[in-house]
């Protein structure tokens, strides 16, 4: 297979997306993490278990805009949960796809966690596979899974991915 | 000094003759764990390993565990299912290392000692020893009989598609270890149908075990800790309920018919999770839609004790394994399943109301976050103990959900079981 090339410049805004991302969602912004999506996007955090084995369910799964904003207000005023920051430390894209509409790549994370008074644990490891869509409002992801090694959750999952 | 109680009690006894006051070293003794292990786990009881779903067709296995001894659950090729243990009469190896799969038989990587589906050993290498310059060397000695060391067997017991499995070959029937009441609501979910499997999620709880037994034996919380089942009428102390145990009080079933969405009433006023302006974005979150053989209720939350839950809550249904990892530590396993009558628009609606439950559920992500703080309140003062007096002392079946009967019964049993 042909690797599939994006100019230098759609590189450093796919770059600079996914730096953006971690940003927002470190630094507990859900509104901003909402709006790296487009309006009928699907977010999931999904075991690579049932990704693997072709199995739908989905640790969380959203499919919209919406209920991104659902999940972002539950994560606000519903949940009871421990405090916690988390960092993400996110690699490089791999371009699997690219046509001046769309990108799909597949990105290697790890989500750390820390609690107050309590020391820094690995949380969440997995991959990022995503369908990123170029829009007027620059790139938006029409599609994001974040497929988790993580065999065991550690305890519950407030923060997304 | 004088009246202080001693905050590491070391010869602890239950006082009194309830079951209301919990004493917190029932969640933190090492001794206690170990014989919570052998008495409910290992004898006398039937333990969920899984479902048929998982294993369809023959030679098709899942690993999984009752209490904290590593099971296999496989389909022989006959289409029976066997539960043997993950532990070669060898040297002892646990030597199924994948998760699922298929094979004709298992073979312990180490010697290549080998067995039937069934746990039957088959095959011994080098056996007969080896001949080398004319001479047979070495072997089993002449009296070695495969026949005595095959995998340890359990006793197994299907129904509805669901597998339970015990070491105690001794042990009453699975309907009988039910009871009729509990039976009713089993058969009620696991009516025959075919289970079509949707997937699993997999959770690690810093907690006692017996913590999320409690958790769904108790219908005092849901309404004050989980905003979305106040808010939405999914599960109210003024819904329609009821709470149902089997005769020995350790099973149970929580019924519950959702009531007015959204409505302020009695019940709401000055519960701080209640949210009258709440609403919902994308409306699918909760799209619930009645299905015939719920026969009325919207919620039966069925605990077997000691290893499972059986959730229906609207239109999500799924398995949760409890698999106890020591005193302060559990995994927490659940096996979300649909029917093969479903229709796609119906498994897209479980799986959308599966954002309720498990690690990251709306209203169940934090049942995890209490029960890891409820154990570091014990652990903190073990000399204390638990109150659950809600509705009174006794366990007695109830038409509504303001008591903490089930887990008063639940620990009724207990203390008769483990001599406590």
């Amino acid at each position: 297979m042909e690797n599939p090339t994006i100019t230098m410049q759609a590189w450093l805004a796919l770059v600079q997306l996914h730096a953006d991302y971690a940003a927002a969602v470190d630094r507990e912004d859900w509104d901003a993490w909402v709006d790296f999506f487009t309006e009928d996007c699907v977010y999931k955090v999904q075991p690579r278990e049932n990704h693997e084995r072709g199995f739908p369910l989905a640790t969380l799964s959203l499919l919209s805009r919406n209920m991104l904003r659902d999940r972002a207000y539950g994560i606000k005023e519903t949940l009871f949960h421990d405090p916690y920051y988390q960092r993400h430390v996110v690699g490089l894209p791999r371009i699997l796809k690219a046509d001046g509409e769309v990108i799909e790549a597949e990105t290697n994370y790890s989500v750390f966690r820390t609690k107050l008074g309590q020391e820094t644990t690995v949380f969440n490891v997995g991959r990022y596979i995503d369908r990123i869509r170029v829009t007027p409002a620059g790139l938006k992801f029409a599609s994001r899974l974040c497929i988790f090694d993580t065999e065991m959750i550690p305890n519950s999952l407030i923060y997304p991915i | 000094m004088g009246d202080m109680p001693a905050v590491f009690p070391t010869n602890p006894t239950w006082e009194g003759d309830g079951s209301s006051r919990i004493p917190f070293w029932a969640y933190t003794d090492e001794a206690l764990y170990k014989k919570e292990l052998e008495r409910f786990f290992y004898q006398g009881h039937w333990c969920y390993v899984g479902l048929e779903a998982e294993i369809p067709n023959p030679g098709d296995f899942k690993r999984t565990v009752v209490g904290e001894r590593s099971v296999i659950m496989v389909r022989d090729a006959d289409g029976a299912i066997n539960v043997v243990e993950n532990v070669c009469a060898h040297r002892g190896m646990q030597f199924c290392r994948k998760r699922h799969g298929n094979q004709t038989e298992f073979v312990c990587p180490y010697h290549q000692w080998n067995y039937s589906l069934k746990g039957d050993l088959q095959g011994v290498p080098f056996r007969r020893g080896v001949k080398q310059d004319g001479k047979v060397q070495g072997g089993m000695p002449k009296e070695f009989n495969t026949g005595e060391h095959g995998l340890t067997k359990l006793k197994v017991a299907t129904r509805g598609g669901v597998v339970f499995a015990s070491f105690d070959h001794g042990i009453e029937s699975l309907e009988d270890f039910l009871g009729p009441d509990i039976l009713h609501y089993f058969d009620r979910l696991f009516n025959g149908r075919k289970l079509t499997l949707l997937g699993y999620n997999r959770q690690r709880i810093p907690g006692n075990w017996k913590l999320m037994q409690e958790n769904i034996k108790d219908p005092y919380h849901p309404g004050l800790l989980h905003t979305w089942f106040i808010t939405y009428g999914l599960w109210r102390a003024d819904n329609k309920s009821q709470l149902v145990m089997d005769a020995q009080f350790r099973h149970a079933a929580m019924i519950s018919t959702r009531g007015n969405r959204g409505a302020k009433s009695e019940v709401t006023a000055g519960v701080t999770s209640f949210k009258e302006s709440m609403e919902i974005q994308d409306k699918r979150l909760l799209d619930i839609v009645p299905e015939p053989w719920w026969q009325g209720p919207t919620a039966v939350m069925m605990t077997l004790f000691p290893s499972v839950i059986f959730q229906q809550q609207v239109n999500s249904v799924s398995t949760r394994h409890i698999q106890p990892s020591g005193t302060g530590s559990f995994d927490f396993v659940w096996t979300h399943f649909g029917f093969e009558d479903d229709t796609p628009e119906m498994t897209e609606r479980r799986l959308i109301q599966a954002n309720l439950f498990g690690p990251a559920g709306f209203v169940s992500a934090d049942d995890g976050e209490v029960i890891e703080f409820s154990q570091s309140g014990f652990e903190q003062k073990p000399f204390h103990r638990a109150l659950a007096e809600l509705g009174g002392y006794d366990c007695s079946n109830t038409d509504h959900m303001v008591t903490e009967t089930l887990i008063r019964g639940m620990y009724h049993y207990w203390r008769k079981v483990m001599e406590v």
